[in-house]
């Protein structure tokens, strides 16, 4: 009997990962967001806030873009 | 298609019947976070599922083309076996149904299979080798690295966001879970319906109406794919209410963090070839995003009834279908006699399931199905 504890491994590592990843950067836009709201509150600018949140919600887009890359075969053969 | 024989069609027919149970019993995997959180309304929510799972049917059939992975010996099928086997898992199916139990489908169906075949067509149908690589082993990892996940995620998330405004915090992770929730979605229409192409497409190999390895024709395609978009859309509503209100108590943040984990085991998983069950993946991370909040919220009582299902799913699914296919593989009558009692299962166990009914209405409202079933009893 053959176990891949390699690939194994690797699914646990990848999926991990990317899944914290994620979450952490989209944590950071949505507080970016919330800074953003309290910067206009007190009449300040908000363009770096502002900025950082739309950094990380295109790159939570992006990991989006390619999970629907990764579910449909027709994109990657 | 010159002579497709009755019971070639019972099969199908059976096989499209397990492909809907499939769709109601696993909406839980994607929807029942996001309808536990509000992040949907229960009736967008499963709209969106069964959808999705129409469409991810027609995206891949990369895997219809073997009827279980390999785990038995596609050769020694016969159509009465596999009628046996999937009678094993549909009631299987039904049974935790109605305990709001969320066990795996892809199981319950290797149950029946291994069970219906190894009556049929003796234990050399049955590689045990190939069952626990890739039964028994993702079963025990898939969860325990989804958990993982989804604990560290979730506290992540609350340690990053805490100190902000609570408002937009909130509804940002609800526009998230939505996100996550369709992927998984998709995920499963891509991986579970080519389950029932593959048997219905085994099936008519093995009736002689198609050539040997053929790939599915169209119609059975879009029947899967139509079977379980529908059984999905009609909601396993028991079960999602176990899996997102009574296992642990899922705020927003906690539900983007189990959707997220999900997702990416799911797809790092298939990417790489392992056939998981996507119930113990969510189950593990929904775990896990209770651990990262605040570990006493976790009721380890439910997690450990759910564990038991799991165990039970695959040796229980087998013990029926050994029975099925024991009385089926006798003949004409038999399968008709199985059949009639499959219909007859079925209706009492929804009878059954009427006398404390959870619907769209009371999805969330939480009281232990087990205690409702019995003060119902």
């Amino acid at each position: 009997m053959h176990i891949d504890w390699a690939a194994l491994g690797q699914v646990a590592v990848v999926s991990i990962g990317v899944a914290v990843a994620v979450v952490v950067i989209f944590s950071f836009g949505i507080l970016a967001l919330s800074h953003r709201d309290t910067d206009i509150d007190r009449g300040n600018t908000a363009t770096v806030a502002l900025t950082g949140a739309l950094l990380c919600f295109t790159a939570c887009a992006a990991t989006v873009v390619y999970g629907i890359y990764l579910i449909v075969p027709q994109l990657h053969h | 298609m010159a002579h497709i024989s009755v019971l070639v069609i019972v099969v199908i027919i059976t096989a499209l019947a397990f492909d809907f149970t499939n769709g109601f019993h696993d909406t839980a995997n994607a929807m029942a976070t996001s309808i536990a959180t509000g992040a949907l309304r229960p009736k967008v929510a499963v709209l969106i599922s069964g959808v999705l799972n129409l469409v991810g049917a027609f995206l891949s059939t990369k895997v219809a083309q073997t009827i279980s992975s390999g785990i038995v010996n596609d050769r020694l099928a016969t159509p009465a076996i596999i009628f046996a086997g999937l009678v094993g898992a549909i009631l299987w199916n039904l049974l935790t149904w109605l305990f709001g139990l969320p066990s795996s489908s892809s199981h319950a169906l290797f149950g029946g299979l291994i069970g219906a075949m190894w009556v049929g067509a003796g234990i050399n149908g049955i590689h045990f080798d190939q069952v626990i690589s890739k039964i028994l082993l993702p079963a025990i990892a898939s969860p325990l690295i989804a958990g993982v996940a989804a604990t560290i995620a979730t506290y992540l998330a609350y340690r990053i966001t805490h100190r902000a405004n609570q408002e937009p915090v909130t509804s940002g992770f609800r526009h998230g879970q939505t996100v996550s929730a369709s992927l998984v979605s998709l995920a499963h229409g891509t991986n579970d319906a080519q389950k029932t192409m593959g048997v219905i497409t085994l099936t008519l190999i093995a009736a002689g109406a198609l050539a040997a390895g053929s790939a599915p024709p169209y119609w059975v395609i879009a029947t899967a794919g139509l079977a379980i978009g529908l059984g999905t859309y009609i909601g396993g509503w028991r079960i999602i209410r176990t899996m997102g209100n009574r296992l642990t108590d899922i705020a927003p943040p906690q539900g983007f963090a189990a959707e997220s984990s999900s997702t990416a085991v799911i797809l790092s998983s298939a990417n790489l070839g392992f056939a998981l069950s996507t119930t113990h993946v969510v189950a593990g991370s929904v775990l896990g995003s209770g651990l990262g909040h605040r570990l006493a919220q976790v009721r380890w009582s439910v997690a450990g009834q759910m564990a038991l299902a799991w165990l039970l799913t695959l040796p229980a699914a087998a013990a029926v279908g050994a029975v099925a296919a024991a009385v089926a593989t006798r003949g004409t009558a038999g399968v008709v006699l199985i059949g009639l009692a499959t219909i007859a299962a079925a209706v009492a166990l929804y009878a059954i399931s009427r006398r404390e009914p959870v619907t769209a209405g009371n999805v969330n409202d939480i009281r232990p199905v087990v205690e409702a079933f019995s003060t119902a009893t």
